[in-house]
């Protein structure tokens, strides 16, 4: 059998991304430098991902790809970033025979499979955790910032980097972007691609650099007394991403109101259509409050946020006696009853920074809302299935895609009673063609049966080896990473972590951050007989 | 005045004919038979050749001519009919296109291709139609600017909640102007602190759209009785003009295609159109659609004989009023006669509009209003005119009493005329005008 695809082609430009991966690895290496920590980890995985991508460089001469190779690519490259960033947990973990010793061997990291699953909740900008203590006890800052850093990476997507910079993809550009960003669709900004690429990174970059400022503003002015130069980095780091790791233990329950609230619009941001911001920065404002999806995005953040502000506010909101043996004890449920119920605004900064967080599958928390009582839960369980709007940095099904969603539901009961009417699907105004609908109807299925099927396989697995998690656990672990939020309930909460699940089943939710993040088909078409054949 | 027509069809020999009496008329057209009988029947000179090639436009003298009419049936040649004719001389151009398109493009920039006055057979045909189906609750309407102006008039009944409201309380509309009161025969302009009366006519000039949330405001119970269900058969692009007319009127009218690809086509176009794929014929699946209630049928199928039967099947059905498009101008009485309400021939309707351009030349719409008490009146401004180059406050004031600025088209989009609006050489300006002091306006503007 011949294959049809061109994987050399494809290898060859996964080699070039990973040997380019060596320049953002040496921002940790200077934060170690500074902090006078080991700077091995660094060194030597610049060295080993140079070396490597050289080597898959000499695979192939051409650099053409096809729509085929475009999905080996990048399906591949997210796999290959992944590792390669797994490897300086490890090495700080484990050090290497007669090179270096472990700084921390204490680490959870330890594990090649825990490295992996954190090294793909950064890239896919998921936020889960495996770490046991978050601390700079037990990991070095050139660790903790290299966290932040691959999230970032991931955010606005390592192949639209690579399209942004990269002269040799500038033909198939806009197939790779079509298969790495989030939505059903890319929009052309310009006619070039690569433009178009630099543009969304340019748009990008320029709010987590306004985001780090205002942080670090908060902590100038005295509104944020630990909102420190690394801290407002890290953080900045990880919103515009719609990333969610943090490098404080309580996330962002550990800063002041006035940062919560600062997080919560650049979140919100982080959610919305890039290709607006490019709008507004060339001079059409206006596109951004016309447009229907940023509408409807705005409006469920609204309308989620207020019922479940109005909830916490008049005390049914939350728990009121702490489970043994719970994330959070008896004091701390106390304080934040005492702080929400009847108080206006810590209910209101409450409910809508967790909305905002999960709807835009970033994931931070402001407080742990395992202390939330089971309905509002559930609210939030739905809210994971959301996720931000098309060509933002969020997971999920998208907002978009429920739009189009309801809009030919109520198509389908007009034409039950007028079964010759001629019924456009109409997004802004424009007719959305029939095979996208089929197309977000098929993938939305498809992320719904995923799901459903990966909640079962990960209950059992954790029956397996006894660990106790009730349903809403494992849905919740499950709807985490599969649309890249990061925290779910009960152990795997917001100031919990993934740690006690098998190496089996972290494993699977790796599968799931990696699909997930790449949209369910651009990964599943590799493991079709079709893709491969003439 | 010599003139030169292009295209010697029901159009071209339509307008020879209403012409020939006052004007030297050359016609030419490629077919040689036509043009032989031609020669017979009007006294015109015809010649056998391509309007748009040089050769032919040369022999036809065209550089000479005064006025050229390009009037094939052919979108593409009239237009390259009319740069040709450019090329040789300065000769007025007038082209008939039939697509919207065309007009739309030479409304962005008056003058592209070549063409000084550009006449849409389709959007026109439209035109005439929606204005027999007519505005519910107006005594009169009219269009003006291609479609892009209305003017209405309406009677303010006993229970119109504007009464005793004042002008500027009911004029709570952007781009609508208020432009005059008609009581007791007496016309009357409007000041913003005027009380409005029961049994009061009032003239509003404005875009369709807000003409008709005006209706809703003056007469809310006739404008509500505006359930009127109106379908259109067939959607050519007629039948889609059509309805696009009566969307921006607030009705919501249903057009049956029969060919799928283009009933999604229509659909996307038409948003508050409710399409159906459905063959004209097919009367279970009418029966469903409730096709015998309608109030109005307008057929605007590419065929007569489909336009008459479609229409004929309604009248059996139960439809009060027919409409039918009919091509071939013999039919347009015979249609009549079997029981068609109202035939219209866009040919004749475009002829009609050309002879009536080409004898009033810069007036290009007019419109009485009661019994010739007054006129709306649609002026392509020229940089002499008075309106020109300043605020419309000071250059009102330079004209009699009795004229008000209703709208003002630019470039194909309404500007909404305010005391601070500067005119500009080229826009297209609707008036209203108290007939008393029509004669010296006109000559003015």
């Amino acid at each position: 059998m011949k294959l049809r695809v061109d994987y050399r082609a494809s290898l060859r430009l996964v080699g070039t991304v990973l040997k380019y991966l060596a320049v953002p690895l040496s921002f940790p290496l200077v934060v170690s430098l500074y902090y006078g920590e080991s700077v091995m980890p660094f060194v030597v995985t610049m060295g080993l991902t140079v070396l490597v991508g050289s080597g898959l460089e000499q695979l192939s001469e051409s650099s053409d790809i096809g729509a085929r190779e475009g999905f080996l690519m990048v399906a591949a490259t997210w796999f290959a970033v992944t590792v390669v960033g797994a490897i300086p947990f490890l090495i700080e973990a484990n050090g290497i025979p007669f090179v270096t010793s472990a700084i921390h061997p204490e680490s959870t990291l330890a594990n090649p499979v825990n490295a992996l699953f954190e090294s793909m909740s950064g890239f896919t900008t998921t936020g889960a955790t495996v770490l046991g203590d978050i601390s700079f006890d037990s990991h070095t800052r050139g660790i903790m910032m290299w966290r932040q850093l691959t999230q970032w990476l991931g955010g606005m997507g390592i192949v639209v980097l690579a399209v942004a910079i990269l002269p040799e993809l500038s033909v198939g550009g806009a197939q790779l972007m079509d298969a790495e960003a989030p939505g059903p669709g890319i929009e052309k900004l310009t006619p070039r691609i690569a433009e178009t690429a630099r543009a969304l990174w340019g748009a990008y970059l320029g709010l987590t650099v306004l985001e780090i400022v205002l942080l670090y503003g908060l902590n100038v002015t005295g509104f944020a007394p630990n909102m420190d130069v690394y801290n407002a980095i890290a953080h900045g780091l990880t919103t515009m991403p719609t990333g969610g790791f943090s490098p404080e233990a309580r996330s962002i329950e550990a800063f002041s109101a006035a940062a919560q609230w600062v997080i919560i619009p650049f979140m919100v941001a982080a959610g919305t259509n890039f290709a607006l911001f490019w709008h507004v920065l060339t001079g059409e404002p206006k596109k951004l409050v016309r447009d229907t999806e940023f509408k409807f995005y705005l409006g469920v953040i609204g309308v989620i946020s207020a019922i479940l502000a109005a909830v916490l506010f008049l005390g049914d909101g939350l728990v009121s006696v702490a489970p043994s043996g719970g994330t959070y004890d008896q004091l701390y449920l106390e304080g934040v009853r005492n702080a929400i119920i009847g108080g206006p605004e810590s209910s209101l900064r409450q409910s809508v920074f967790q909305v905002v967080s999960i709807v835009t599958t970033t994931g931070y928390a402001s407080m742990d809302f395992n202390a939330w009582s089971a309905p509002t839960q559930y609210g939030l369980l739905f809210a994971m299935f959301i996720g931000g709007s098309a060509g933002s940095t969020g997971g999920a099904i998208k907002i978009v895609r429920w739009y189009v969603i309801l809009k030919s539901l109520r198509r389908e009961l007009f034409t039950t009673a007028h079964p010759e009417a001629i019924r456009p699907v109409r997004l802004a105004g424009r007719a959305v063609d029939e095979r996208a609908i089929r197309g977000i109807y098929a993938f939305t299925l498809l992320y719904l049966v995923l799901f459903f099927v990966s909640t079962g396989l990960v209950h059992l697995d954790a029956a397996r080896i006894g660990l106790q998690v009730s349903v809403l656990e494992s849905m919740s672990a499950v709807a985490a990473t599969l649309g890249n939020v990061g925290p779910g309930f009960g152990v795997v909460g917001p100031m919990g972590s993934y740690l006690d699940f098998s190496n089996s089943s972290k494993l699977y939710m790796v599968l799931l951050m990696w699909v997930g993040r790449l949209e369910i088909l651009p990964v599943l078409v590799l493991f079709t007989p079709e893709y491969w054949r003439r | 005045m010599r003139v030169v027509i292009v295209g010697a069809g029901e159009v071209g020999s339509h307008i020879a004919a209403s012409l020939a009496d006052s004007h030297d008329v050359v016609v030419i057209d490629i077919d040689s038979e036509r043009v032989e009988q031609m020669n017979y029947s009007h006294d015109v000179l015809a010649l056998t050749g391509d309007g748009a090639s040089l050769e032919t436009l040369e022999a036809a003298d065209a550089a000479s001519a005064d006025l050229l009419i390009a009037s094939t049936d052919d979108d593409e040649t009239n237009l390259a009919t009319c740069g040709t004719a450019k090329a040789l001389g300065d000769a007025f151009t007038i082209a008939r296109v039939k697509h919207v398109g065309f007009l739309r493009t030479w409304e962005r920039s008056r003058g592209t291709f070549g063409v000084d006055f550009m006449v849409c057979s389709n959007l026109l045909t439209a035109e005439d139609i929606v204005q027999v189906i007519g505005l519910p609750a107006a005594v009169d309407v009219d269009w003006f600017a291609n479609g892009l102006v209305q003017m209405a008039e309406f009677e303010l009944g006993e229970d119109s909640p504007l009464l005793g409201r004042t002008v500027s309380e009911a004029d709570q509309f952007e781009l609508l102007t208020f432009a005059a009161i008609l009581r007791d025969d007496a016309v009357e302009l409007p000041r913003g602190d005027s009380k409005l009366e029961s049994g009061d006519k009032v003239v509003v000039i404005g875009t369709p759209e807000t003409v008709h949330q005006f209706a809703q405001r003056a007469a809310p119970k006739a404008a509500a009785a505006d359930t009127e269900t109106v379908f259109v058969v067939g959607g050519s692009e007629i039948g889609v003009q059509v309805a696009r007319l009566l969307q921006t009127r607030g009705i919501k009218p249903r057009l049956i295609e029969q060919d799928p690809d283009r009933a999604r086509e229509v659909a996307e176009e038409l948003p508050a159109t409710l399409v159906l794929n459905v063959d004209a014929t097919d009367t279970s699946a009418l029966d469903r659609e409730n096709f015998g209630m309608a109030d109005t049928v307008v057929a605007t199928l590419d065929n007569d004989q489909k336009n008459l039967l479609v229409s004929l099947l309604a009248k059996r059905l139960g439809v009060d009023q027919t409409i039918a498009v009919v091509e071939t101008g013999a039919y347009r009485e015979l249609f009549e006669t079997v029981g068609v309400d109202i035939a219209v021939n866009p040919r004749v309707v475009t002829a009609e509009e050309i002879t009536r351009f080409t004898r009033e030349q810069t007036t290009e719409k007019l419109a009485f209003i009661e019994d010739d008490r007054a006129e709306v009146l649609e002026v392509e401004v020229g940089g002499e005119s008075v309106l020109v180059g300043r605020p419309i406050r000071e250059s009102i004031a330079d004209l009699p009493e009795g004229v008000v600025v209703g709208a003002i088209a630019r470039a194909g989009a309404l500007v909404s005329p305010r005391g601070e609006t500067v005119i500009e050489p080229g826009d297209h300006v609707v008036l209203f005008v108290d007939e008393t002091v029509a004669a010296e306006v006109t000559a003015t503007v």
